[in-house]
């Protein structure tokens, strides 16, 4: 039971990481009432970035490189968002619209720089990923330490530890009440003396900033280059995490793990006695049939932040 | 001098000029001849009777993907799922094409027919769990996106073939292939499809514009709660809405499988036929003439994109970076109505 469990664990987590980073600044992003279907296209940018800034400075920066490359990922995402933001909040854009086009855009560009600069349509494997490790004291502990201790990302630590400064950013700060309520009610939060326009465009830049951290560590974990075909979906992913969690930070998590769990069942299910006999074309919808029973079923409406997807006009009634 | 009519044109227009010309400064910022680019781009769809041939091909598709999204659109909804309808229909099609054996006149239409059907099924889930549950349709439609994708891979390699890569291809008698029409454009593969994705077109203005139905469905697009209190049933036209809209994109996935291919090959990744179909049906403003027109622009980027590289050897994602734009210029409609405003109060 404990090999199976061993053996279920870490790979969940590992598939899970980028998708809760990306899912908590979908979170951000709604709270806020802007709705970012260019979460996909956020993490193809993030990709594409940890990707090369990866491949251009490992000489440079050796062990550390994989930590700044996210870095780079998640500033360049956050820069990229702005179109999303300047759309939706000033030209007051359909903004499910302006994220589609966030998404085209993305993909485009990195294939397009791609091919610029390596002339091929994929980059090369990056020789600094992120590797996995043994956590050294608490991997000693029976039972415990082999399940989340021992060969795990600490990516995968990091965004549990964002989700949870993530809630209490939201709950527990003026600046999070101040984004809530913004994304409920602009007009009355408006009259309060709040910024709406300057509240919804840092909350697009964190979104931007999490999806390039998601997509530059799905991309220096899981896919190693950057090509056309890195970020399938992980993205629309993310936004499902967002709703099935109800718009809570936590709730994206957990939806997140639950997530990385369904995808990882299809890589680990050779190992699984169970499921070791399920054709795999089950395990493959399996994370996607799930989510749509979750959502028709299973945990009862979901409320949308009230003004998600209204753009806010001043002076209008 | 400015009506609501000549925006709907102006916009559009000044998009994709906007795209266009965003696109050059691209291209001269990496050191290549936007002239250059254009010219290929233009040559690779117009520049003889073979891309020509190809262009149109390429056009039919999107028509229906077009109208498809766009038919969700009018009755206020977002079908992200066109592109597993797409599939759906595709493999619907081309199933049928290869498993039955009657005369042409029967055949055909009964692929077609399948096709619409699948498609019509994989748009009624999510538009049953929108009138029901209230469950957003976008997060169904994207999901049930990877499932077409994965189940059509599945059967097509367990069912559809014996584990092949691709389907068997289809009986002569389903196919919209004509060698007529090949022979006249040197060997492209344009087939008869786009003759009834025009016709489509036509049945989406007619049903929409000049029945009772088609009222109910775009009073519900403009405010439900009002259409509500009028007695129309909401929820009823809300799957409608999407059923139609899925059969038109599963009929787009039938002109893939009866007359561009003739089979199915597994898909490692999405087709984008229904994702383009969203910016098809933006910039053709929703309705099915737009459409129509939108989807030649498509077509015809896309297909002169591929002389792009050869040609002038600028890389063919240009033009999606293009097509981006074109769509973040129309979703920001806005701003460009607000600028026309200025410089008509200027003008006087």
């Amino acid at each position: 039971m404990l090999d199976i469990l061993q053996s279920i664990i870490p790979p969940a987590m590992f598939f899970s990481a980028p998708l809760i980073f990306t899912a908590l600044g979908g979170v951000f992003s709604e709270r806020s009432g802007v709705v970012n279907i260019g979460l996909e296209g956020l993490m193809v940018m993030g990709a594409f970035v940890g990707v090369v800034f990866n491949l251009t400075f490992a000489d440079v920066f050796g062990a550390a490189t994989p930590w700044i490359s996210i870095l780079a990922a998640m500033v360049v995402s956050a820069v990229f968002s702005l179109i999303h933001a300047v759309a939706s909040v000033t030209f007051r854009a359909d903004q499910v619209v302006s994220g589609v086009a966030i998404n085209f855009l993305a993909l485009g560009l990195g294939v397009f720089l791609t091919k610029q600069w390596y002339d091929k349509g994929q980059t090369d494997m990056v020789s600094q990923p992120f590797y996995t490790l043994d956590i050294p004291v608490l991997g000693d502990i029976p039972v415990l330490g082999p399940l989340f201790f021992q060969n795990m990302y600490l990516t995968s630590y990091l965004a549990i530890i964002l989700a949870i400064i993530a809630w209490y950013i939201l709950y527990k700060t003026p600046f999070g009440l101040r984004l809530r309520s913004v994304g409920e009610h602009p007009m009355a939060a408006d009259t309060n003396g709040i910024n709406v326009y300057a509240m919804r465009y840092v909350a697009v830049m964190i979104s931007g900033a999490m999806g390039g951290l998601g997509g530059s560590v799905f991309a220096l974990t899981i896919a190693l280059n950057f090509s056309q075909s890195t970020i399938v979906g992980q993205g629309f992913m993310s936004l499902a995490a967002v709703i099935f969690g109800k718009w809570h930070p936590l709730g994206a998590m957990g939806a997140a793990l639950f997530f990385g769990f369904a995808q990882s069942l299809s890589v680990i299910s050779s190992s699984i006695p169970l499921l070791e006999d399920v054709p795999q074309i089950y395990l493959l919808i399996a994370p996607y049939v799930l989510t749509i029973l979750a959502l028709a079923g299973f945990i009862g409406r979901a409320e949308a932040p009230k003004a998600n997807g209204e753009p806010y006009i001043k002076g209008s009634r | 001098m400015f009506t609501n009519r000549m925006f709907n044109i102006l916009v559009p227009v000044i998009s994709v000029l906007l795209g266009l010309i965003v696109g050059a400064i691209i291209m001269a910022a990496f050191g290549y001849n936007p002239l250059s680019g254009y010219q290929a781009l233009w040559d690779g769809s117009f520049g003889d009777i073979y891309y020509f041939g190809e262009t149109v091909r390429q056009v039919t598709p999107y028509i229906f993907t077009g109208l498809a999204v766009a038919f969700a659109f009018r009755s206020g909804l977002f079908n992200i799922g066109a592109e597993g309808q797409v599939i759906v229909g595709w493999l619907a099609a081309v199933w049928v094409g290869a498993a039955f054996d009657a005369p042409m006149i029967i055949h055909l239409p009964l692929a077609l027919l399948a096709a619409a059907l699948a498609g019509a099924i994989w748009g009624f889930i999510p538009g049953l769990l929108k009138a029901k549950l209230g469950v957003h349709e976008v997060i169904i439609t994207i999901m049930m996106n990877y499932i077409a994708l994965h189940v059509s891979n599945g059967l097509i390699r367990s069912v559809l073939s014996e584990n092949q890569d691709s389907s068997d291809p289809i009986k002569e008698s389903a196919s919209l292939a004509s060698n007529w029409l090949m022979e006249m454009t040197s060997f492209s593969r344009l087939h008869y499809g786009i003759l009834i994705a025009l016709f489509a077109a036509v049945i989406m203005w007619f049903l929409l514009e000049k029945t009772s139905a088609g009222f109910e469905l775009r009073s519900v697009g403009f405010n439900q709660h009002a259409s509500q209190y009028a007695g129309m049933n909401v929820g009823k036209n809300i799957i409608l809405a999407m059923v139609i809209s899925g059969a038109f994109a599963g009929l787009g996935g039938a002109m893939e499988g009866l007359g561009t291919f003739g089979y199915m090959p597994t898909h490692s990744a999405f087709t984008n036929l229904g994702f383009d179909g969203i910016a098809v049906a933006l910039l053709g403003g929703n309705n099915a003439f737009g459409v129509v027109l939108a989807a030649l622009l498509f077509g015809t980027l896309k297909i002169g994109a591929l002389n792009m590289p050869t040609a002038a050897d600028v890389p063919s994602e240009l033009v999606e970076i293009v097509i981006a734009l074109i769509i973040f210029f129309v979703a920001s409609s806005y701003i460009i109505r607000w600028v026309l405003l200025r410089f008509k109060k200027e003008g006087k």
